[in-house]
């Protein structure tokens, strides 16, 4: 474990998140031919929310109110695992790729529940949907990570974290975990981030009945949760200009930064033109593209084999 | 002397309790205490017998001239005495209070009568374990399979339990005929009954007949164990005996099945070729997906509980299979890991397994119900029973850090160690498929889980059942409670229950998974440095879930909170707008359409125009296809062949004096012959 790794991750992830947001949201309303509400949006709705009073459902019980921290929890947690500055997770002794699906999973339990929990039938249609899609995604994001896993030979993000492009396996991994991140997220084609039509959502159908600061805990770690998919693809496909494992150059973390907020950022845009150009699918043709991230996984580590063998 | 007590202990406790609980009927507490005790001495035994890596034998009692009566425990036999000894505690406490409350599904059967065969369920099922040749062995196979039969049936009254329990037994008897031949197979090439004697004799079996030793072992451990397409029996048989004995089968009784796989696979038959491992990983990962997508689509929830179990034998069964592999193929650390990693996964299911059913039982003792679309609300009515329950979900849903993810991570280990290690694309496609598979089934044991707690448990009450429900007396509270605590306990101690299966694998294996799993509460996985520390994630959790309550404390000043009605398109709130669990799971219907088929009739009443609709009947049923091509055909030619055989039987005494006399005229032709 590295402290200092530790002690810079945890405000990089929960100060730079709402600014990713603000900015794929931004280049976004561009591409639309839109002014956009400008990059620093997400703070303020965040604020906003935090200083407002909440509104729970009568129905609802402790479950309700437990599932914001522990949603939160869960994914910040998984969001420091990831390798940002430097080629290394900055808890490598204590969690690995296979703890962060997991993190997920127990964050995705914890918020259908509580949505489950209102009584509302909103909450059941999002938690029923975001549940069956995850079911298709959480196979594909582990078999990319094990495609990358097997040839760096351990499931530790340290080791995982090669010269970027690890061999052929490479292409069909980043394609699956582009689609992967895109699902996870919440974002068109799969599910809409900017809309409550119930015919459509997903993911904002189970914080219909949440409000104030129950909602912008969410809304900020559903952010750190994008920007820790970010950084995975940054790191694993990426990571050029990350300083090196136990570096203790300033200038090089610095470095390391600044490659990493790019990389970040641009990954970002491209998340925003596929938003803009394409248009969302139907909701049940969405897990044909998520199929397709499967088999583009299961496609990768058999690459592995091939190439390796 | 002491160490042959410790051998016995468990089973005098267990066969003890059967008259105590036939004679002090006023007392039930009486044999609850002894199959408690039973428990723990049998427990401590297994924790000992680890420790110590002893093996303790117990030869004698002669019962025919070529068969006698023998018990052993070794490091496995002493692992699973453990498997079998945790739930029997929490069993025997609830079992107290669950037959004496009213509304209980235990089918008019006395309750003094299902605590005896409770103990002698126990007993048998120690036996198959302790049993040290084939005698033996059947014998107490035998036992486990009839005594479990009469739970399922119960009085006899119901006709559904009475299905159950025929076909049930049907199938434990097929299983058994395959064991039968399997086990005489092996005892002709080795001159003998005793186990010792069919190790010894491993060698000299040719490729043929380890292959048909597999073969029928497969099928007869396979059908017990419920693999799909052998599982029919389970999800009938399983929900219809008394709560605290399906928590038995499904937790414990199954897991008979993976201890005889093994040893055969390893000890008798083995180590095979590597199509043993792949073909039981193959059939692992159809049973896990298939098991948990039938589970989904079940509204009552102990047959959704049985179908999951189909999908956890699915996952012990893909780890077995790669330990199997691994070894045939020359990687005994890969196959030490994929095994620890069954065997562990084993034991959590067991215990989570088992506090689910106590939960279902629960449900049924306090709403009186164990359909899900009649629960709802039961969290405020039922508190403790929810919180057991929550954890025991949270568990099976191999989320961190509770017992059931700490199996599915070291199983993903072991598949890719194996990958890693046995370098072919072929064995490189497999690993892919499984792991796929179990990821898959990981997310939608989440799914599924989410949907038996959220709709069960939460918002309004689904029935007059669910809004009038009382929480369950202490001691069903404090059965559930004890498998909860272990549900938690060997979630953040994983490390411990990993050194325990060491010797274990050390016995089967020659080795044991690298030094570093399992050391200080860590898990480092066979390579480098995966590594899952349960303790500190924990820990980094509650860390980073105080952070931002404390940015957003600073933030916002102190949190306010209306209580206010839900919105509902500005109509009065009605507990039939919630989604319901067969609404719930559509998504995943629709979207495994292909692979569970299911049938929907919708009929709609339009009596007067197209644009009135006065009634809509919307019916959705699954027939699952094995069953409808495997058994049916099958049963239709049993049936007509048995219908040809019925005129021999003419009821006549000479006829059938005829027939004895033709059948020893044969068969002393035939000894004369041959």
């Amino acid at each position: 474990m590295d402290w200092l790794l530790l002690a810079l991750q945890i405000p990089l992830m929960l100060l730079l998140a709402p600014l990713v947001q603000g900015i794929i949201k931004t280049s976004k309303a561009r591409w639309q031919s839109r002014r956009g509400p400008g990059v620093l949006q997400p703070y303020r709705d965040i604020a906003k929310w935090l200083s407002r009073e909440s509104v729970a459902s009568d129905q609802a019980s402790w479950i309700f109110r437990a599932a914001p921290p522990v949603y939160a929890a869960a994914i910040l947690f998984a969001a420091l695992l990831v390798p940002t500055l430097e080629r290394r997770s900055p808890l490598p002794a204590i969690a690995d790729a296979i703890v962060f699906v997991g993190l997920f999973a127990l964050a995705r339990f914890w918020l259908a529940i509580a949505a489950l929990d209102t009584a509302s039938n909103f909450g059941g249609m999002g938690a029923s949907r975001e549940v069956a899609f995850a079911a298709l995604v959480e196979p594909a994001l582990l078999l990319v990570l094990f495609a990358v896993a097997l040839p760096a030979g351990s499931t530790s993000f340290s080791a995982m974290v090669g010269d970027g492009w690890p061999g052929a396996a490479a292409v069909p991994a980043f394609a699956a975990l582009l689609v992967v991140t895109i699902a996870e997220t919440g974002r068109v084609p799969v599910d809409n981030p900017d809309t409550h039509l119930e015919l459509t959502m997903i993911h904002e159908g189970m914080l219909l009945e949440y409000s104030g600061r129950p909602l912008g805990v969410i809304h900020w770690a559903t952010q750190v949760k994008q920007l820790a998919f970010l950084s995975l693809l940054a790191a694993l496909f990426f990571p050029w200009g990350m300083a090196d494992a136990g570096s203790r150059a300033p200038l090089a973390l610095l470095l390391g930064l600044l490659a990493w907020f790019v990389t970040v950022v641009v990954l970002g845009l491209l998340l925003g033109v596929i938003e803009t150009a394409y248009a969302k699918l139907r909701i049940f043709r969405a897990p044909d593209l998520i199929g397709v991230a499967s088999v583009l996984g299961v496609l990768a580590v058999m690459l592995t084999f091939v190439v390796e063998g | 002397m002491s160490n042959t007590l410790l051998l016995i202990a468990p089973l005098v406790y267990f066969l003890l309790a059967v008259p105590v609980a036939l004679v002090a009927q006023r007392w039930r507490v009486l044999p609850a205490a002894l199959i408690a005790l039973g428990g723990v001495a049998g427990a401590l035994a297994s924790l000992w017998v680890l420790r110590e890596s002893e093996v303790i034998t117990l030869a004698g009692w002669q019962i025919a001239p070529f068969a006698q009566f023998s018990v052993r425990l070794d490091a496995l036999a002493a692992f699973f005495v453990g498997v079998i000894c945790l739930p029997a505690v929490a069993v025997a406490i609830y079992g107290i209070g669950y037959l004496n409350a009213a509304g209980a599904d235990h089918q008019h059967a006395p309750p003094a009568a299902i605590d005896a065969l409770l103990a002698a369920f126990l007993a048998a099922m120690t036996l198959v374990v302790l049993a040290d040749n084939v005698f033996s062995f059947l014998i107490a196979w035998e036992l486990m399979s009839l005594v479990s039969f009469f739970l399922v049936i119960g009085d006899g009254r119901q006709a559904t339990a009475r299905r159950a329990g025929f076909i049930y037994i049907v199938m434990t008897h097929i299983s058994a005929g395959f064991l039968l031949l399997a086990l005489l197979l092996l005892a002709r090439q080795a001159g003998g009954f005793e186990f010792a004697q069919l190790r010894a004799a491993t060698g000299g079996l040719d490729g043929w007949e380890r292959n048909a030793v597999f073969g029928l072992a497969l099928v007869g451990f396979g059908t017990k164990l419920g693999l799909i397409p052998l599982h029919v029996w389970l999800p009938r048989a399983h929900p219809a005996a008394p709560s605290h004995i399906s928590a038995l089968m499904s937790g414990v009784m199954v897991k008979t099945a993976i201890y005889g796989l093994v040893r055969v696979i390893w000890e008798f038959a083995g180590p095979g070729p590597a199509w043993w491992g792949g073909l039981l990983m193959a059939l692992g990962a159809i049973s896990a997906v298939l098991g948990i997508l039938y589970a989904l689509m079940e509204r009552d929830l102990k047959r959704m509980l049985a179908y999951s179990t189909v999908e956890h034998v699915g996952i012990i069964t893909i780890g077995v299979g790669a330990a199997a592999l691994a070894a045939s193929k020359g990687h005994p650390t890969v196959a030490a890991l994929a095994l620890t990693a069954a065997l562990v996964h084993l034991y959590n299911h067991s215990v989570f397994k088992g506090l689910l059913f106590l939960g279902a039982g629960a449900l049924q003792t306090g709403a009186g119900t164990r359909d899900l679309e009649r629960m709802g609300g039961l969290i405020r009515r039922m508190p403790k029973t929810a919180l057991c329950v929550l954890i025991g979900a949270l568990g099976i849903a191999a989320v961190p850090p509770l017992s059931g993810f700490a199996g599915e991570w070291l199983l993903f280990q072991g598949l890719l160690d194996l990958g890693a290690n046995v370098n072919s694309a072929t064995i490189g496609l497999l690993v892919a498929l499984a792991a796929g598979a179990l990821a898959l089934t990981g997310a939608l044991a989440v799914a599924a889980f989410v949907r038996a707690f959220g709709v069960g448990f939460l918002a309004q009450p689904r029935s007059a059942g669910a809004s009038a429900a009382r929480e369950v007396p202490t001691s069903m509270l404090a059965g559930m409670a004890l498998l909860a605590a272990s549900v938690i306990a060997m979630g953040l101690a994983a490390a411990g229950v990993v050194r325990m299966v060491r010797p274990v694998t050390t016995g089967l294996v020659g080795t044991h998974a690298t030094p570093a799993l399992g050391e200080g509460n860590v898990f480092n996985a066979g390579w480098l440095s995966g590594a899952y520390a349960p303790w500190a994630v924990v820990a980094g959790l509650v860390a980073v879930g105080v952070l931002p309550w404390l940015v957003a404390r600073l933030l916002g000043g102190a949190g306010r909170e209306r209580v206010a009605p839900p919105w509902v398109c500005g109509v009065d709130l009605e507990p039939r707008m919630q989604y319901s669990a067969t609404g719930f799971a559509k998504p995943i219907r629709l979207i495994f359409q292909a692979v569970i088929r299911p049938q929907r009739t919708v009929d709609v009443d339009r009596p007067i125009s197209a644009y009135f609709v006065s009634s809509i009947r919307y019916d959705e049923q699954l027939h699952p296809i094995y069953e409808r091509h495997l058994y049916q055909r099958g049963v239709a030619v049993l049936v007509g062949a048995s219908r040809r055989i019925r005129t021999l039987q003419s009821g006549s005494i000479r006829a059938y004096i005829a027939y004895i006399f033709l059948t020893l005229l044969v068969v002393l032709t035939l000894t004369r012959l041959l």
